[in-house]
């Protein structure tokens, strides 16, 4: 039996194998027509003369509590992300826990409260559940599966085939911070730095965009494979690339520190409350400017912009290089030396 | 952060680039290799080859531990996995396939794999599990080679019997000798690995550029240093000079690191050593002396490293040589990619296929 008839911790890291395994195994099966097709975030649903967005996400990060965040924030907030790129008012949350054995009450006191409190902050309402508990061994603590119901804000219907040449790629703040932090969590890296998951909601970035509905093209929120998975996504099979000045690219020195010793590329790492948004160029300047005004705008940039050069992803170095963003692979593994 | 951005400022490498640019018209075609692959890896992720003229040519070498790893070697990995032993390991060795399966499948299947991001995790997994054997796979140039020895003074010290090591630790001057008698490399020289020269120390090489007249510079992985490092080489050829330049001061000295140093000589002696691709060069791997086999894991477990069947169409030794360059290999970026690699060179993120899968296609 080959490594490929089997399930590899790859599979689920976001990049060119969980692809592989979803397009060959899962949308075979499940046809990639009606509201599945192209694999949005968020499912575009017509009821009546009412469209709906739903999406879900599972969650099974270790450890359960990390700076900056813990199991249960994130699961609110990845998928009222979900609903919310999707072009939607996220409203209604189910929330499914499954327990290990021996988790300690107070462990999951803790993220049920942070679950509270951040649907609260959002604004969307837990509206049904289910619990099970599994032996001791069968999970890791707690895996959380939350899925969302939104309604889509009027207009605001993005679409890869809209873009064109000359756009602007706009990102909403630092990238990478979660996964960095998480990492370094994990590991128990002792860099001596305050570095936090950036785990947020992006509805009211989403909202502050409506304005200009028409002329916002795609959004999305880089979570695993981060922004080079996002961004190699959308120009695979287009007439257009992407071209990024790595100068612009807002980073949190404490997560490029981590990046740094961990020798990853900070464009495949995860962050969990940002959105790279592509729009036309006339109103980069305004829509940028309206997310800084929010606070999870606060450090957003113009990254780079769309261009010809079909299919590919380039980035021009500091140091005045060019070269390919790829999709990542696999796993992210630590470099050796 | 700040530290290092200052070997990435922008001005600074607009103004080695022109230099570069200038002594290369004195230079004539240079073919420089780069020994490791660290090097390789931060070439292609700054785009250096594209602000190079065309008459330079960095060839990549045979510096990625895991790239010249046997595939015998991954074969005894696998082996021991499948008796139960705990396997510790750095990441990138997971999906280095060997003569038939990968420690990833291996992983799949059930086997106790863990990854390392450093050799004193093995020394935990053992103390965690004392019924237990743990391995921890021991690769790696003269940088990696003293961490992962100090686990055996620590297991020593804290009386944790159940660790034992998987060598096949490489040394980088005989490689830099055999590149240099190669015909078909036909390299005009060397930027050499910074972080093994801390170890080793500058002096290492002075023989070895002395006797083979090649020049050799030993420069940081950081952008600017790459391109000082391409300038010092270019501005000797254009002299006819063929001296070793030591161009990474702030970490490189003349003796090395004595304590590294001597920790290697009272744990492992020379010994011959396969590369992958490339063949046995004398005297270019370090090997468990006599009185600590019981640290060795094919001692102890009974498994050899020998007889690998590695894919014969792999080119990764052409590739390591510098002979091609990794787009070259037929089987590159069609039956090649990282998600399935053939070879171990597109594997490694060091490796010099990934790094041409990753930034250069």
């Amino acid at each position: 039996m080959t490594d490929t008839e089997r399930i590899l911790l790859g599979h689920g890291g976001g990049g060119r194998l969980s692809r592989n395994l979803i397009e060959n195994e899962i949308v075979t099966r499940f046809g990639g027509k009606g509201p599945l097709a192209g694999l949005p975030d968020g499912a575009r649903l017509q009821l009546g003369g009412e469209t709906l967005v739903f999406s879900t996400d599972s969650f099974v990060v270790s450890p359960l509590e990390f700076p900056g965040g813990d199991i249960g924030k994130l699961a609110v907030h990845g998928t009222v992300n979900d609903v919310s790129v999707s072009g939607a008012v996220p409203l209604w949350l189910s929330l499914a826990l499954i327990i290990e054995e021996g988790l300690e009450m107070n462990t999951l006191r803790r993220i049920l409260d942070s679950i509270r409190t951040a649907s609260e902050e959002i604004g969307v309402q837990v509206v049904t559940g289910d619990t099970k508990v599994v032996a001791r061994g069968q999970c890791d603590g707690i895996y959380i599966n939350t899925a969302g119901i939104g309604r889509a804000i009027p207009g605001l219907n993005t679409a890869v085939n809209k873009i064109l040449p000359g756009d602007a790629v706009i990102a909403s703040g630092t990238l990478g911070d979660h996964g960095m932090a998480v990492m370094a969590a994990r590991e128990k890296l002792t860099l001596n730095n305050a570095l936090e998951s950036d785990t947020a909601s992006v509805h009211r970035l989403v909202a502050a965009v409506s304005q200009w509905a028409d002329r916002v093209k795609f959004m999305r929120d880089p979570t695993r494979g981060g922004a080079a998975a996002v961004l190699g996504e959308i120009v695979e099979n287009s007439s257009f690339g992407i071209s990024l000045r790595e100068e612009s690219i807002p980073y949190n020195p404490d997560a490029r520190a981590v990046a740094e010793v961990l020798g990853i590329d900070l464009l495949h790492v995860a962050s969990e409350g940002r959105m790279l948004l592509v729009c036309s160029p006339d109103i980069a300047d305004s829509l940028l400017q309206s997310w800084k005004k929010l606070p999870e705008g606060a450090g957003a940039a113009i990254i780079g912009e769309v261009t010809e050069e079909a299919g590919r992803v380039v980035l021009e170095t500091q140091i005045g290089g060019r070269r390919m963003v790829d999709i990542p692979q696999g796993e992210l593994l630590p470099r050796i030396c | 952060m700040k530290y290092i951005d200052g070997f990435r400022n922008h001005r600074t490498a607009r103004v080695i680039t022109e230099e570069i640019h200038e002594l290369a018209e004195q230079a004539g075609d240079a073919r420089l290799m780069e020994v490791c692959g660290s090097h390789t890896m931060s070439i292609a992720r700054y785009g250096i080859r594209k602000i190079l003229p065309r008459s330079v040519r960095l060839i990549s070498g045979p510096g990625c531990p895991v790239c010249v790893t046997d595939a015998a070697y991954i074969d005894a990995a696998v082996e021991l996995a499948g008796k139960g032993i705990h396997v510790a390991t750095f990441g990138d060795m997971l999906k280095v396939p060997g003569s038939s399966g990968t420690l990833a499948g291996a992983r799949s299947e059930g086997a106790h794999i863990h990854v390392c991001y450093s050799p004193l995790d093995a020394l935990r997994i053992a103390a965690e599990n004392p019924s237990e054997q743990v391995v921890f796979l021991a690769i790696g140039f003269e940088t990696t080679i003293p961490p992962v020895i100090s686990i055996l003074k620590r297991a020593a010290a804290q009386n944790i019997q159940n660790v034992s090591i998987l060598t096949a630790f490489k040394l980088v001057p005989p490689a830099l000798e055999a590149l240099a008698d190669d015909r078909d490399v036909a390299v005009n020289g060397f930027l050499l690995p910074p972080h093994v020269s801390a170890i080793i120390g500058a002096g290492a090489y002075r023989g070895f550029v002395r006797d083979y007249r090649l020049p050799g510079v030993i420069a940081g992985f950081e952008p600017l240093d790459i391109l000082l490092g391409v300038r010092d080489l270019l501005q000797q050829l254009a002299e006819g000079k063929a001296e070793l330049v030591n161009q990474y001061e702030r970490v490189v000295r003349e003796q090395g690191n004595r304590i590294a140093l001597a920790l290697m000589d009272h744990y492992l002696k020379t010994a011959d050593a396969s590369w992958r691709g490339i063949g046995t060069i004398p005297g270019s791997g370090l090997v468990l002396r006599e009185e600590f086999l019981n640290y060795d894991a094919t001692v102890k477990f009974g498994v050899s490293v020998q007889g690998g069947k590695p894919d014969m169409r792999c080119r990764c030794g052409d590739v390591l040589r510098g002979i091609i360059f990794p787009d070259e290999c037929p089987l590159f970026n069609t039956e090649c990619t990282p998600v399935s690699p053939v070879g171990p060179c597109m594997v490694s993120s060091e490796g010099s296929c990934a790094a041409y899968f990753k930034y250069s296609r």
